[in-house]
């Protein structure tokens, strides 16, 4: 580890830092239907949406209504994915004359975009079409994105407001949040990008001789437009196979770095919106603290593990650590930064291959994603997730100092605490669950790219970033099977959807709830104290969770290396 | 404060009692029936699983394996399924107790039942149980109440000892606030006549019994909750656990179901599990003791939530009475002159305020009580003129309101005299103050002013600094005028008070704070308390006090003691604490569960994981054993801190979550390392495993 290497990561967090409460501020003022800098040019656009669609936006819905919506929306967003997928050779803009897209993997696919996660069994410059890519895989990339904040946004609503029937309007909400922030934002991080090397094209794969006179093509595309929301929007899904490694996808350490800052700074500016709504930033602050302790353990330890590389290698006379299967152009630091903050984030874009980090190093990621992506995470995702651990953790907080326990001045009650834990069991369920089939099921046990706890630990990353909405892959699995398209696909329906249902079960029924007023009874949730607390509620649940599956991956592979065996 | 009253009625018997434990003991196998133990989640689930290991190795033994090492797992699965029933079937032999002696002061008491509601004189005798609520009975001295019920005829002397165990008699009579009388109770004078308003088996006894025994036990809303949470972890051990055959399976091992039990066992949390419903049985139980009676566990917990509480004035903050504190005597009289003429005047003055100033005179100016001066006349005090005094000879010492003396005075010179202005400035002083100022007058002379105060209760206000401390504010309510009442709240530092309150008010000030989000608690004993107690969050009331605003109340005090709202509000939060200890301590214990089982299970074939047993705990079977063995021993160990509860201090919502952090999360974290690693040492040195 290098002082430059450390001065690299504070610098990240306190440019996220800085622009969160701007950011939150703003995103506020636009879900609060406030006029904002952007309102002149984008207002008659939105009313002309609304007219369109017959939406009234002055009528609020029931948290169900706003859930029915939420989920017709995306029924509708999958049949049209999926439609472009098998048709793709009948539609335009195909100069590389893709065919069809094989019905499982399309499935996984179109399912992979509706949840935000973005996992890939596929290289985008060999199975998808440019339409494909910007119609649908992009759209999508938009539109799971700002699902995610409205459904966080619902909640908050639901802290917030005080005897209340609804929590907003789900097709007002989402045609705000593309209209205002993440198309504005998109346009210059594209043109940024196009400035840093990506390429934006609709013409045809370049063919190019090399020196050896050997012919190549090289795939191009629209990619810098489909990069800047796929990590503004922590999608994830690489244009190209080798996603944030490959050259045209992330070319220059200035990109590396602003690619890092996108996946962040929206899900840092929810915890303002939160904090900005219920009336106290601090609370909102409090919370992204708590996800900051998280965030810099969880480098801390992988950029030591990558640094430090493993006995053997140094064995070998190799100093300097674990270069293997990392960028030169990123180096140590910036892989691991990437890495952790890509999984923290729901993105799952990647700049390095998580298999070939070492047995430490790749649990990191790992356990970021078991955790539930609640360190920042997912657009809204991530903001609601970790919610549900405040809900446990001031369960017990308010039994521990004799309240009933409240947060932000809602009781906490029976109704809360069985919504939270029904999407708290979500996660565990599909990540232990389809591991523990696919460890014995033969056909899945093939697809391991290694023997050992290190396939195992393949397989668990496998399920654990696709229920946890991520789609970054350990790489070394084979995951275009029938197996493993269709159970991952079922991981991440459930890990999406299983997971907000509840979510907006409790946003309804905080909103109906009045507001209590705050005593010197009542235990403050803006102090180190509560931090602490919550840290310490999400690693127990956590830690007791998934022990036994990490210490038959990671780290009995660990302990295995230090003695000299390898898998 | 009156300590007499928190005098506990039934003492608290020893924690261990063997006239307790021995039937707890015979209970606990008698609660293994599942239907029972369905009620509580975890020991169900807890109960299946020790019953699937039961059957595994009745298997063994028929093929059979050696099973020492499966035979002593199952034994202690066992005993973690007794222990869990033990705690509360001790918690619930606490309450038999007490509901034991609660009935044995009933006795089958007989009705004399009025046949015709004209006819007084008429009745006949009928058992008490058959009575109805509406049937009108009498009863004389000597006679057992044989219901709840309002008097609506009569006045009589009541020993309520049977309910409240104040030996004292006390008044009941028709109207007014004073009309309730309570089943089980004695008539010991007069005869009164009494309409019966509980039907059969609810009477106030009847519900008082059931409660302590826990019979009628709903489970509260919060336990609700927590009940959830621990299903839900529960669940997710199952996932944790449910999934490692697989995963060992693919690493070329084999577990066996006794293991993975095992390992189940002692994660789910079986410790909050267990002593769940014996805290919340000894929450009720406290408050009995306390000699108030809740009629619903929800109300004890509401009560751990309040943050405004409303308190009369009167008998509550103040005495009641006001008493004479100081005497100012009129330029040109001593002091101790002014003194003795008030002695003089207030010697046959058997009001409190009369009473008062001979102490006051006593106590101060060590003037004795003379005998009565011979042909002494004593006036008594009349709402015409206001005053009372005595003659003694031609002397006419005369004490009243001040307009009343001035004018007395007057008319004994028979010409206006001067009101001297050092005895104006005294009086005005007293009445900004909120006290009432008293005249003395010697015949035509103006003696001095007597301060009449309403003083505040001794240590009342150290009382309200601690309900300030809980987060608690204290809203004072008097019928006085705004000044008075001001000096009042200040001198008992309360934090608000409505003055020349009227029902209406206060039930408007309720509504107001609760819309506000607050929860409410007040005190009441008249009728027109009623509709206040009702809408209040956790609504008092008196013993004392009538039918209606017993019925209104969620909770009754039977020592009519309006402070006692403090001690109910530190048990309602002693409850919600001690559950909140316990579930951290809970699950902070699964931390070293982990590190003995783990590198211990898969051993065989990953012995790498070996650095994991940090305990150094000497075998596989014995690290298994040990946490097995931990994790049933700490439900005993704990049964006395649930039946305690864990003490509440008022020092601030965060200090108190540190304290109890550091003690139950920590400690929880620490405790079982230590205390697996001692049984290893045991369980080795016996060669058990």
């Amino acid at each position: 580890m290098t002082v430059l290497g450390w001065a690299q990561i504070l610098l990240f967090c306190g440019i996220v830092v800085a622009v969160a409460p701007l950011l939150g501020g703003y995103m506020t003022r636009v879900f609060n239907g406030e006029r904002t800098l952007l309102s002149p040019v984008l207002r008659p656009v939105e009313t002309a949406f609304y007219r369109l669609a017959g939406v009234d936006e002055t009528r609020e819905q029931h948290w169900l209504t706003y859930t029915i919506a939420m989920l017709l929306f995306h029924a509708a967003g999958f049949l049209v994915l999926y439609g472009l997928m098998r048709l793709q050779a009948l539609l335009p803009l195909n100069p590389a004359g893709q065919s069809a897209v094989a019905p499982d993997l399309s499935f996984n696919t179109a399912i992979s975009f509706i949840t935000n996660t973005n996992w890939q069994n596929y290289g985008g410059e060999s199975t998808m079409s440019y339409l494909v890519q910007m119609l649908g895989l992009t759209s999508q990339n938009f539109l799971s994105a700002a699902t995610g904040i409205v459904l966080a946004v619902a909640l908050i609503r639901g802290f917030a407001r005080t005897s209340a029937r609804t929590v907003g309007n789900f097709w007002v909400d989402i045609t705000r949040c593309t209209l205002y922030f993440l198309l504005p934002i998109s346009v210059p991080l594209t043109l940024f990008l196009v400035w840093q090397g990506l390429p934006q094209t609709l013409s045809a794969y370049v063919d190019a001789t090399t020196l050896e006179g050997v012919r190549q093509t090289i795939a191009v595309g629209p990619v810098a437009s489909q990069v800047a929301i796929k990590l503004l929007g922590t999608n994830g899904g690489g244009f190209f196979n080798a996603n944030a490694a490959h050259p045209f996808e992330n070319p220059t350490a200035l990109s590396n770095y602003v690619q890092m800052i996108s996946i962040f700074v929206l899900g840092a500016a929810m915890t303002n919106v939160f904090g900005r709504m219920v009336g106290n930033q601090r609370q909102g602050w409090a919370i992204l603290t708590a996800m900051g302790v998280l965030f810099i353990a969880g480098v801390a330890i992988c950029y030591w593990a990558e640094a430090n590389g493993t006995v053997l290698l140094n064995g070998l006379g190799l100093a300097g650590g674990n270069m293997e299967g990392k960028e030169v152009r990123f180096g140590i630091v910036a892989s691991a930064l990437f890495a952790v903050v890509t999984t923290a984030a729901s993105c799952g874009a990647v700049n390095a291959m998580h298999d070939s980090f070492t047995a430490l190093g790749g649990m990191i990621p790992l356990i970021n994603m078991e955790l539930g992506e609640i360190v920042v995470g997912g657009v809204g995702a991530g903001l609601y997730g970790m919610l549900l651990f405040v809900i446990v953790t001031m369960f017990i907080a308010g039994l521990m100092v004799g309240r009933t326990p409240e947060y932000v001045g809602k009781k906490i009650e029976a109704r809360e605490v069985k919504m939270a834990m029904l999407a708290i069991l979500v996660l565990p369920l599909m990540m232990l669950g389809w591991t523990a089939i696919a460890v014995v099921h033969p056909p899945a046990v093939a697809s391991m790219g290694n023997a050992g706890p290190h396939g195992f630990s393949e397989v668990l990353y496998a399920f654990t970033s696709q229920a946890a909405n991520n789609g970054s892959a350990f790489a070394g699995l084979t995951g275009n099977t029938f197996f493993y398209n269709l159970s991952g696909a079922v991981a991440m329906f459930v890990g999406r959807f299983w997971m907000i249902v509840p979510v907006m079960a409790i946003a309804g029924s905080l909103a109906a709830k009045k507001t209590v007023a705050a005593s010197s009874g009542t235990f403050p949730t803006t102090g180190g104290l509560f931090v602490g607390l919550l840290v310490g509620v999400i690693l127990i649940v956590g830690g007791l969770t998934f022990f036994p599956a990490l210490a038959l991956g990671p780290i009995v592979e660990h302990l295995a290396m230090q003695s000299g065996s390898l898998f | 404060m009156d300590t007499l009253k928190l005098r506990k009625r039934i003492p608290a018997t020893a924690l261990f009692d063997p006239s307790i434990v021995l039937p707890a003991v015979g209970q606990a196998f008698v609660k293994l029936d599942p239907r029972t133990l369905a009620k509580n989640p975890v020991m169900f689930v807890l109960e299946v699983v020790t019953l699937l290991t039961s059957a595994l190795l009745l298997r063994d033994i028929l093929i059979g394996q050696p099973i020492a090492f499966e035979l002593q797992i199952v034994i202690w699965l066992w005993f973690t399924v007794l222990f869990a029933n033990l705690a509360e079937a001790v918690a619930e032999g606490r309450g038999k107790a007490q509901a034991d002696a609660l009935r044995s002061t009933r006795t089958q008491t007989r009705a004399k039942r009025l046949l015709m509601p004209d006819n007084r004189e008429l009745f006949e005798g009928v058992s008490a149980d058959v009575l109805e609520a509406g049937d009108l009975v009498v009863c004389e001295a000597g006679d057992i109440i044989p219901g709840d019920g309002d008097v609506i005829e009569g006045i009589a002397s009541v020993n309520e000892a049977a309910v409240t165990g104040e030996s004292a008699p006390v008044i009941r009579e028709s109207g007014g606030d004073r009309s309730a009388v309570t089943g089980g109770t004695t008539v010991i004078s007069d005869r009164i006549v009494i309409r019966i308003t509980s039907s059969p088996g609810s009477s106030f006894l009847d519900r008082m019994i059931k409660l302590v025994e826990g019979a009628e036990r709903q489970k509260t809303p919060n336990e609700i909750a927590l009940n959830i949470l621990l299903i839900g972890l529960t669940i997710i051990f199952v996932f944790a656990t449910a999934t490692i055959p697989s995963y060992v399976a693919y690493a070329g091992g084999t577990i066996s179901v006794v293991v993975l039990v095992a390992l189940f066992v002692t994660l789910i949390p079986t410790t909050i599990g267990a002593l769940l419903s014996a805290i919340g049985i000894a929450g009720m139980d406290r408050l009995v003791r306390f000699n108030v009676l809740a009629m619903s566990g929800r109300a004890v917990e509401a009560a751990g939530d309040i943050d405004t509480l409303l308190l009369d004035k009167t008998g509550t903050i103040t005495f009641g009475n006001r008493l004479a504190t100081e005497i100012i005597p009129a330029p040109g009289v001593s002091e101790q002159e002014a003194a003795r003429i008030a002695l003089l005047a207030s010697d046959a003055d058997e009001t409190a305020e009369g009473r008062s100033i001979i102490t006051l005179v006593q106590d101060k100016y060590h003037i004795s009580r003379e005998a009565a001066a011979a042909g002494a006349t004593f006036i008594p005090f009349s709402a015409a003129t206001r005053l009372s005094g005595v003659d003694i000879g031609d002397r006419k010492l005369r004490k009243g309101a001040i307009d009343s003396v001035l004018k007395f005075a007057r008319d004994a010179t028979g010409h206006d005299i001067a009101e001297p202005p050092a005895f104006r400035a005294a009086v005005d002083r007293i009445a900004r103050t909120g006290g009432t100022p008293l005249g003395l007058a010697d015949g035509n002379r103006i003696v001095g002013v007597i301060h009449l105060k309403d003083v505040v209760k001794p240590d009342v206000k150290e009382r309200f600094a601690a309900l300030r401390r809980m987060g608690i504010k204290t809203v004072m309510i008097t019928g006085d005028n705004p000044v008075t009442a001001a000096s009042i709240a200040s001198e008992a530092g309360v934090d608000d008070f409505i003055a020349e309150a009227t029902p209406e008010d206060k039930l408007r000030y309720i509504r107001g704070e609760q819309a506000d989000g607050r929860l409410i608690a007040m005190c009441g004993d008249g009728t027109n308390d009623a509709p206040a107690l009702a809408q209040a969050d956790v609504g008092v009331a008196m013993q004392s006090g009538t039918q209606a605003a017993r019925e209104a109340g969620n909770m009754v005090d039977l020592d009519s003691d309006p402070t006692k709202l403090i001690e109910v509000v530190e048990i309602g939060k002693q409850l919600l604490m001690t559950r909140g200890a316990l579930t951290t301590f809970s699950i902070a214990n699964d931390v070293a569960k982990y590190f003995a089982i783990i590198p211990a299970m898969f051993a065989a074939f990953y012995p790498q994981l070996g650095v994991l047993n940090i305990m150094h705990l000497s075998t596989p079977q014995s690290a298994i054993l040990s946490a097995i063995i931990f994790n049933a021993l700490i439900i005993i160990a704990l049964i006395p801190l649930a039946l305690k509860g864990v003490k509440y201090r008022p020092i601030g919502a965060a200090a108190l979550l540190r304290r109890n952090l550091l003690v139950y999360a920590l400690g929880g974290v620490v405790l079982p390392f230590i205390g697996i690693k001692a049984i290893d040492l045991a369980v080795t040195a016996l060669h058990l495993a």
